[in-house]
């Protein structure tokens, strides 16, 4: 009987159609799934916090009104997320605890410090530019709540990614010291960035099913090599250097190859040992806990405004 | 003469608007949901939209080339003519919220009379803000009123924010020479007369969060002649590090 259900199941994911709520799916599906989007959703609101250092000190009106919007976005990323996942059988408030825990994972890259402006450039041209990457990819995905919010993401990630280089783009046009901050905070985020690809497909646990099932569209060996390609273009328009001797252009494969990814760090971060790991998640359990209070409140009165104690 | 008096009364205007927008934007991912990071942010953006016209405004009748980067980075706190209220820290969410429920209640009034006003640049801005502010309004007061009738503690907290917030309001409604001089010339508002239809707001929405005006309050002023809590520079010497430290930089 399951068996005749997952035929049909794949049967449709390979005709391109999409799974929906209400359909039958397998469980492993399901809980891929959970893991995926609510880990794709903590890491649209954990971001929220390295710009978010920078918001007061945005350096001119214009700046400061596009970051907070940006961090804006980012947080609305966090909302439709939380509902797709919401869609697949668990609450916010369960995902917000496998946050805060350190069940539920959200990507490494958000724990580096942001510790100049040049990094609200860096972020927004390579994380959010890598983020696109993925993203794209995935609007093509077969869960359908998750697909359409992946479509509205990305158009906006899109932004993102055209203000973040045109910040660096400034930067690296401007005074020898805002040259410099531009190069310092290339150097600290390419491989941080590349990382957000996650390890070899050699390496990678969650892949083959993945791609049966049309999560995952795309390796993340191919899709980081897409990125390179396409940001050391852009790195070389506006006069930065990519911070890795081993990179050259291979005209046989027509890509650019590069130099090997210091895994030992990546996994040190996964495994909560970065920069900023514990700061991140105490921060969001403190915001969350000094809310207490608020979200008490705003239950009681919606509670007495339907028993009518109120007129 | 004449000018001068209307860039002071423009940049004023743009301080209330811009400081308040930094002090709501110190929220950033800090909020008690992620709804409401949303609103807070969507407020301070509102905030420095306002901001940065009147600010532009500003600096085109100041002229010499200054920009309203200039005006909002590079002046000190004693230069600063922003109302004591608007650089009031965030506290809690009930001071927040309280601070918030009082400006949106009178900008509510104030932007409707400027509206009229002769000065065509100053009228569009008021147009453009009125809108936001009716949602502001909407969002702070219901605030209120949530707190007040939620839970005991939550009442406790926003009625504690009311009593420490209520020493700053009557400076809303104060005159000074230059507010005479623009009322004279169709260009200003005049703020004492808002006094009593704010005061007929706010009792409205206290009474339905079943909360208490203060009363016999000592009330503060200074913020139009420059005197401000020792708050404003702390947050003056964040909001200006970039530009102060890097003077030639353009960003
Ligand atoms: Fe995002
Ligand atoms: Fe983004």
């Amino acid at each position: 009987m399951t068996e005749k259900k997952e035929q049909l199941f794949q049967d449709k994911i390979d005709a391109g159609l999409k799974i929906e709520p209400k359909d039958w799916m397998p469980d492993k599906y399901r809980k891929h799934l959970i893991r995926q989007i609510s880990q794709h959703a903590h890491s649209e609101i954990i971001g929220m916090q390295p710009e978010g250092n920078w918001i007061t000190r945005a350096p001119s009106l214009r700046a400061k009104m596009v970051l907070i919007a940006k961090v804006q976005d980012e947080a609305g990323h966090g909302l439709y997320l939380y509902s797709a996942t919401e869609t697949l059988g668990i609450t916010r408030s369960e995902l917000i605890e496998q946050l805060q825990t350190g069940k539920a994972k959200y990507s490494s890259i958000f724990n580096y410090p942001t510790l100049s402006w040049a990094d609200m450039g860096a972020i927004g041209w390579l994380v959010d530019g890598a983020a696109i990457v993925n993203q794209q990819s995935l609007r093509r995905t077969s869960y359908g709540p998750y697909s359409r919010a992946m479509i509205r993401i990305c158009k906006e990630e899109s932004f993102h990614q055209r203000q973040g280089y045109e910040i660096m783009s400034k930067m690296s046009n401007g005074t020898p010291e805002q040259q410099e901050m531009a190069q310092d905070s290339l150097n600290r985020w390419w491989w941080p960035a590349l990382m957000m690809f996650g390890p070899h497909d050699s390496d990678s646990a969650h892949t083959s099913n993945a791609m049966k099932w049309k999560i995952k569209r795309g390796t993340n060996d191919d899709l980081r090599q897409l990125f390179v390609d396409r940001t050391v273009k852009q790195a070389d328009l506006i006069g930065l250097e990519i911070p890795d001797p081993d990179l050259k252009w291979n005209p046989e494969s027509k890509h650019y190859d590069f130099g090997e990814i210091d895994w030992e760090e990546f996994w040190e971060v996964v495994n909560g040992n970065g920069f900023c790991n514990k700061e991140r998640i105490n921060n969001h359990t403190n915001a969350h806990t000094e809310g207490n209070w608020v979200r008490e409140a705003a239950l009681a009165y919606a509670e007495k405004t339907q028993n009518g104690d109120l007129k | 003469m004449a000018k001068d008096s209307l860039y002071k009364y423009v940049l004023a205007l743009g301080d209330d608007a811009l400081i308040l927008g930094q002090r709501l934007s110190q929220w950033a991912y800090r909020a008690p949901f992620l709804e409401e990071d949303i609103a807070l942010s969507n407020i301070s953006l509102d905030m420095f939209g306002r901001a940065n016209l009147l600010l532009e405004y500003a600096a085109t009748l100041k002229g010499n080339g200054i920009t309203a980067d200039d005006l909002a980075f590079k002046r000190n706190e004693r230069q600063f003519t922003n109302r004591i209220l608007f650089e009031r820290p965030n506290g809690n969410f009930a001071d927040t919220m309280v601070r918030q429920f009082f400006l949106d209640a009178f900008y509510k009034l104030f932007l409707q009379k400027l509206t009229g006003s002769k000065d065509e640049q100053l009228s569009a801005i008021a147009q453009k803000s009125i809108k936001e502010t009716a949602y502001h309004f909407r969002h702070s007061s219901k605030w209120v009123i949530r707190l007040g009738v939620g839970t005991a503690e939550s009442h406790t907290k926003v009625q504690s924010a009311i009593d420490n917030l209520w020493m700053f309001t009557n400076e809303l409604f104060e005159m000074n020479e230059i507010d005479n001089e623009m009322l004279q010339q169709k260009i200003g508002v005049d703020c004492s007369s808002l006094k009593q239809e704010w005061i007929k707001i706010i009792d409205e929405v206290l009474a339905e969060a079943t909360l208490k005006r203060p009363e016999n309050i000592h009330m503060t002023t200074g913020g139009r002649e420059g005197i401000h809590t020792e708050h404003l520079g702390h947050l003056l010497s964040d909001m200006q590090y970039l530009q102060r430290a890097y003077p030639d930089a353009k960003w």
